[in-house]
């Protein structure tokens, strides 16, 4: 499985690639793989705010339904509007046509919180026993 | 059985018809001569026109490739498929209560009234609860009904509450009743034996939080043994207990969840109390509630006066109503007569012999399938397809495989918390040959999962449609028939 190393996680597995104040927002190859073919995502109204860690919308597949985590508080500035037509882009480009959100980061000082590369791998590990 | 069955619309020919009226005596009118123009219907194309006994073969030949409980087991987890008794068919259909209507005043409607009435007193007994509201027409109803009156409750005494907790092992009805409501769903994680820590519990429980929302056994098929400190917890921050009665099969008459400190439930007739469901149904989810909350229950509730019974409507802060009349009767009077012919005692053995035929299948299978809470479970047991996943085979292929042993496959990947779960709840109403062929038909298919996995990616190969696409069906769905 592939986990890009210049990319932040959370325990949802949630991935973020923070870019001056900003950040993309998706879910990890690990993920898309436990979900399973992804059928239908729920996007939140541009200008959504959310806390740290609530949910901010809901993915679905055949087998599941799960909510979406915000990793940091946060202004939502943009959405995928390909995901609406094309959920299986979550699948078959999870880090980068799958991506499902951006952010104005409210707090910077939550990024501590966020797992690295190698704290994530360790989490997907702890998961898997 | 093999032919390709068309579509009702693709039969038939203009001007075919399945029955031709007499005609009427009463003189007609012309519609147009009565309602306004903008009020008719435009003529409906397309619509099927199609002989009697070309309807009655299509619809037939379609229900023969259904399937169902006087089929065939169906141990389909957490719905608590049992055999459904005839004999609760014929009293619903004594013309004393089929013929009755719903606007025919109290005085002429004393039978159904006592029925109710005392179909009241006995989900009480059952389950530990001062009252019951029989309307709700299903769980999810009742989930809301009960959880409109917590909101109610904690209105009415200024504190109005923005929080719910609820495991992350609840059925998905329950988190949507709670948002419905307006609250915010807080999950708890389950521990590692399954269940709610109430150390985890006491840490998040706080005045904002309205209620717990729980399932007892749990959708693991596991009881919950802290129940009584986990309840404890919420009633001292001033929450109420909700329990989800979906797993009530598990309890009758061994233990009551009034007596475990929970204030509201909802019981699933159509589950526990043997009437239909689904196509069979319509279902039937009471609601039972402690003192606290009877001035919001609603309305109408039956009262008792002498020798003669009244629907009452003058309850103090009622939510009001929340089915039409008076509830699913027809499905009321099925789970009346199934408390009347199994009795208490009869009633106590129905959920020792469920638990009794869940730990058989469980221990047999252990050595074949992975379960991941491995221990002395209820009326359910949770199985992963971890061990076959090493050969690519899901808990879906395992699931459709069944079908070609003549079996209802399990739920599927319920509960969230057990990655690839099948979730098989026997009944009481199976003997041990079924679930002892049920048991082999899951060995063989285990052994086939390591010799021939292949052969269990296509399943099924039976039926007159084998493995259908879900994603495509799910991603491009094509729901109307175009004329």
């Amino acid at each position: 499985m592939d986990f890009p190393e210049d990319l932040l996680y959370t325990k949802e597995h949630e991935w973020v690639r923070i870019d001056n104040g900003k950040a993309v927002v998706g879910i990890t190859e690990y993920a898309q793989q436990e979900l399973g073919d992804v059928v239908f995502v729920e996007l939140p109204s541009v200008g959504t705010e959310v806390a740290y860690m609530d949910p901010f919308g809901v993915i679905e597949s055949v087998k599941t339904v799960a909510d979406l985590y915000s990793p940091l508080t946060c202004e939502v500035l943009e959405v995928n509007h390909e995901l609406e037509t094309q959920p299986e882009l979550v699948n078959s480009s999870p880090y980068d046509k799958g991506w499902i959100i951006e952010i104005a980061i409210s707090n910077m000082e939550e990024v501590g919180h966020l797992l690295s590369h190698d704290d994530y791998m360790a989490h997907i590990e702890d998961t898997e026993d | 059985m093999l032919i390709n069955e068309p579509l009702i619309f693709e039969i038939g020919s203009e001007g075919r018809s399945a029955y031709s009226l007499p005609d009427t005596d009463v003189p007609e009118t012309d519609i147009k001569d009565i309602l306004p123009e903008g009020m008719l219907r435009e003529d409906i194309s397309g619509f099927p026109e199609v002989s009697e006994a070309d309807v009655v073969r299509h619809f037939t030949r379609l229900s023969r490739l259904n399937y169902n409980v006087d089929h065939g087991f169906y141990p389909l987890g957490s719905c608590t498929m049992k055999y459904n008794p005839r004999i609760n068919e014929d009293v619903a259909r004594l013309p004393g209560f089929s013929m009755i209507h719903p606007y025919q005043p109290p005085e002429i409607s004393q039978g159904i009234l006592k029925l109710m009435y005392e179909l009241e007193l006995y989900l009480a007994e059952i389950s530990g609860m001062d009252r019951i509201s029989l309307q709700p027409a299903a769980g999810a109803q009742g989930e809301l009904a009960g959880m409109l009156m917590i909101r109610a409750y904690h209105t009415l005494r200024d504190d109005p509450r923005k929080k719910v907790i609820l495991p992350d092992s609840s059925h998905g009805t329950n988190p949507a009743s709670v948002s419905l409501c307006g609250y915010r769903a807080i999950e708890i994680k389950s521990d590692k034996r399954g269940l709610i820590d109430p150390k985890k519990l006491r840490q998040i429980m706080d005045e904002d939080v309205a209620a717990l929302m729980l399932t007892n056994p749990n959708t693991l098929g596991l009881f919950e043994k802290d129940i009584l400190e986990i309840t404890g917890i919420v009633h001292d921050k001033g929450g109420i207990v909700y329990c989800d009665g979906a797993n009530l099969n598990a309890l009758l008459g061994i233990a009551r969840l009034g007596d475990m400190g929970i204030d509201v439930l909802h019981f699933n007739l159509h589950k526990t109390f043997s009437t239909p469901h689904g196509g069979g149904g319509p279902g039937a989810g009471p609601i039972g509630i402690k003192d606290v909350l009877s001035d919001f229950l609603p309305v109408p509730v039956i009262k008792k006066e002498g020798d003669s019974y009244q629907l009452n409507y003058n309850v103090l802060h009622s939510i009001g109503k929340v089915k039409a009349f008076y509830g699913n009767i027809g499905v009321l009077i099925k789970a009346y007569a199934y408390i009347r012919t199994m009795g208490a005692d009869g009633l106590r053995r129905v959920s020792e012999v469920a638990v009794i035929n869940a730990n058989y299948i469980r221990n047999r299978l252990q050595d074949f399938y992975d379960i991941p809470y491995n221990s002395h479970c209820m009326h359910e047991c949770v199985l992963s397809d971890k061990i076959q996943g090493k050969h690519g085979i899901t808990a879906l292929d395992i699931a459709k495989s069944l079908i070609d042993y003549g079996f209802h496959p399990p739920t599927i990947y319920f509960p969230l918390i057990v990655k690839g779960a099948m979730m098989i709840e026997p009944t009481e109403t199976e003997t041990k040959e079924t679930l002892d062929r049920f048991i082999e038909a899951m060995i063989d298919i285990a052994m086939r999962a390591e010799d021939d996995p292949e052969s269990l990616r296509h399943a099924p190969s039976t039926t007159k449609v084998g493995r259908l696409d879900e994603v495509r069906a799910a991603r491009k769905p094509n729901l109307r028939w175009r004329v």
